[in-house]
């Protein structure tokens, strides 16, 4: 463990920590993807995760419900290890919800059908009661108009909202966002952005891959910055945005602010 | 102060861009090329359309007992008439042949009555998949209920061809899904299993496999031991089909983007139901196109069953062209059975197309 990873373990006790990563190192092929990985979130934490292209920050996120898998070290969600374990993956699964870049609703459903899949299948939910629940949850994200429709049919900020409510369709305890807002045109960024503040000041447990440095400013409780597959900074907003201590952070802050 | 912004009116189209003249002029018209190809393909259609009129309808005779009572110069329909019954039921036994009858009626009420509301599609399906086949097979065989035995060997015609066919399309697709599944599977031995099924197979005519259900099984088989050669037929097609059904079907699992079984995957769906919900569901109706060629190329395969002494369609009519009194009628048994086998190939691609636009749901790509 290198001294800064040491020092970023240190700045959360690992006793009410919901996700721990030990010693977490994964690579494809040969390539080293995620170095060293020491990190915990506490319940109701919000974290935004950002950094260059390709420096692993999809990849940790996606390793917390095991899109993705380790090869060294330890991932622990909710009490559980991350491990082979196919019962494990699945009962963690049902209590992260996810919410891709590209969306990724099922063209073939119908909105309403999209929320209520996991409900009906995975928790085994009355029809009925689940299209209520999936209803509710269009309405907060402001589009129970559309239930009817496919995917198809919706621009890509309305997609995304639908996305987001069907992650919410489950009563997750965390939700990840992998880029929420990356293939959006700017018009449509807001509204995704004001679900997702909506979310975190309800006191969802988040952990927020993307670009948006304003909704990092607001919303996050820690900033993570990563390169190269390492854990470069943590810090609380105000500290990160204001007084980054690696020059790598100042590097990338000046690039992407002062564009 | 802003100036308020309003969208210009839509305009209708130009009028020579809509109509009749319009679509001759885009169509047909449109450069000197396509005037000579449009007037060339008038000309062979002048060249071939009236011969054949005359022929199959004008000089046509449509009843008589032999080839001497037909006009020559014209098609000789009387002979499809004299041996309808025959080119339909094969040999099975003329006054048996209303359990074939009442069994294809069955079959099309219970298809039909798809488009009844009141009827609960599942049990139907499940109706048509699981008793309709008893009570057709006993209808079909016999020997039970004072029904007469009607051994498997007087089947043909028609009657043989459509439950190849049917039969075949119906059990090779399921058998195509797993095998496809199984293909893209991560564990070893159950894709090794499917890849080598699935290479052996394709690698091997359909004529051999034929061969071999008919001829070479029986010989490995115990004294003694025998099973029906219609079955082992029926087996040794639907296998081979299943084959190239699971290549159709991998490619369609293929075009699925991987943030669908990502997706899947992260709402805590099992293998299963993230197959069975999501990914087939968008797989299998990508493929429709390949699925209805590979079921169009089975039933037309079925022919093939000559090799192994069994009358189908195609078959029974070629044996009635040998009939001393209906020699020469070669052309006319042939026409027919190519009509048949047309409408029939052609009625499930248009079935196939009227399925892809009910499934369509404005959603062209991720």
């Amino acid at each position: 463990m290198t001294d800064r990873n040491m020092a970023l373990a240190q700045l959360e006790p690992g006793e009410d920590a919901i996700i721990e990563f030990n010693d977490v190192n994964k690579w494809y092929g040969d390539f080293h993807v995620l170095k060293n990985i020491n990190f915990s979130i506490k319940k109701g934490e919000r974290i935004v995760v950002c950094g260059p292209s390709g420096s692993g920050k999809s990849t940790m996120t996606r390793c917390i419900n095991r899109l993705e898998e380790h090869q060294k070290g330890s991932i622990i969600v909710d009490g559980i290890e991350m491990n082979d374990n196919l019962k494990n993956i699945e009962a963690i699964r049902k209590d992260v919800g996810m919410v891709f870049q590209h969306f990724n609703l099922f063209p073939h459903l119908t909105i309403l059908e999209n929320l209520t899949l996991a409900p009906i299948w995975v928790r085994k939910m009355p029809k009925k009661e689940a299209e209520e629940m999936a209803m509710h949850y269009l309405e907060r994200v402001k589009i129970a108009n559309q239930a009817m429709k496919f995917p198809g049919q919706l621009s890509g900020g309305q997609q995304q909202r639908v996305a987001i409510a069907r992650g919410l369709c489950m009563k997750p305890r965390i939700m990840l966002f992998d880029e929420p807002t990356s293939a959006l045109d700017p018009e449509m960024i807001k509204e995704v952005l004001d679900v997702m503040v909506q979310l975190a000041d309800e006191g969802m447990t988040m952990v927020c891959v993307t670009h948006e440095m304003g909704f990092a400013k607001t919303v996050a409780d820690r900033v993570v910055f990563m390169d190269a597959g390492e854990i470069v900074e943590a810090n609380e907003p105000s500290e990160f945005f204001d007084n980054p201590q690696h020059d790598r952070t100042q590097l990338f802050l000046s690039q992407i602010l002062n564009h | 102060m802003a100036i308020e912004f309003k969208p210009s009116p839509s305009l209708p189209p130009p009028v020579n861009s809509v109509g009749a003249v319009a679509w001759v002029r885009q169509n047909l018209l449109s450069s000197p090329l396509n005037i000579f190809l449009t007037l060339f393909s008038f000309y062979i259609l002048y060249l071939l359309v009236p011969p054949v009129v005359e022929w199959g309808l004008v000089n046509a005779t449509w009843e008589g007992a032999s080839k001497a009572d037909c006009a020559p110069g014209g098609a000789c329909w009387a002979f499809i008439g004299a041996r309808f019954d025959q080119f339909m039921y094969g040999l099975y036994p003329p006054e048996e042949t209303w359990r074939i009858n009442l069994a294809t009626i069955l079959l099309v009420v219970m298809i039909g009555a798809f488009a009844v509301k009141a009827v609960h599609k599942f049990y139907l399906s499940i109706a048509i998949i699981v008793v309709y086949p008893i009570i057709a097979y006993i209808l079909f065989a016999g020997g039970v209920f004072g029904l007469e035995a009607v051994e498997t060997s007087l089947w043909g015609g028609l009657f043989l061809t459509m439950l190849l066919g049917i039969i075949g399309i119906v059990a090779s697709f399921p058998l195509g899904v797993l095998l496809a599944l199984g293909r893209r599977s991560n564990m070893p031995i159950a894709k090794s299993v499917c890849v080598v099924f699935i290479e052996t197979i394709r690698a091997v005519p359909l004529i051999t496999i034929l061969f071999m259900a008919s001829v070479m099984i029986p010989l490995f088989l115990p004294e003694g031991m025998n099973f029906n050669k219609l079955l082992r037929v029926l087996i040794g097609i639907t296998l081979f089909s299943a084959a190239y059904m699971a290549e159709v079907i991998r490619g369609g699992l293929q075009a699925i983007p991987k943030g669908q079984y990502e997706a899947a995957d992260a709402m805590g769906l099992t293998y299963w139901q993230s197959m069975v919900l999501v990914i087939l569901p968008q797989a299998l109706k990508l493929v429709i196109p390949g699925i209805v060629n590979t079921f169009i190329g089975l039933f037309k395969d079925t022919t093939l069953v000559y090799i192994v002494g069994m009358f189908d369609f195609l078959g029974i009519i070629q044996l009635a062209n040998h009939d001393a009194n209906w020699l020469g009628t070669t052309v006319e048994g042939y026409a027919f059975a190519g009509f048949i086998y047309w409408a029939i190939c052609f009625g499930m691609s248009r079935y196939s197309m009227a399925i892809e636009r009910k499934l369509e749901t404005g959603h062209k790509r991720n």
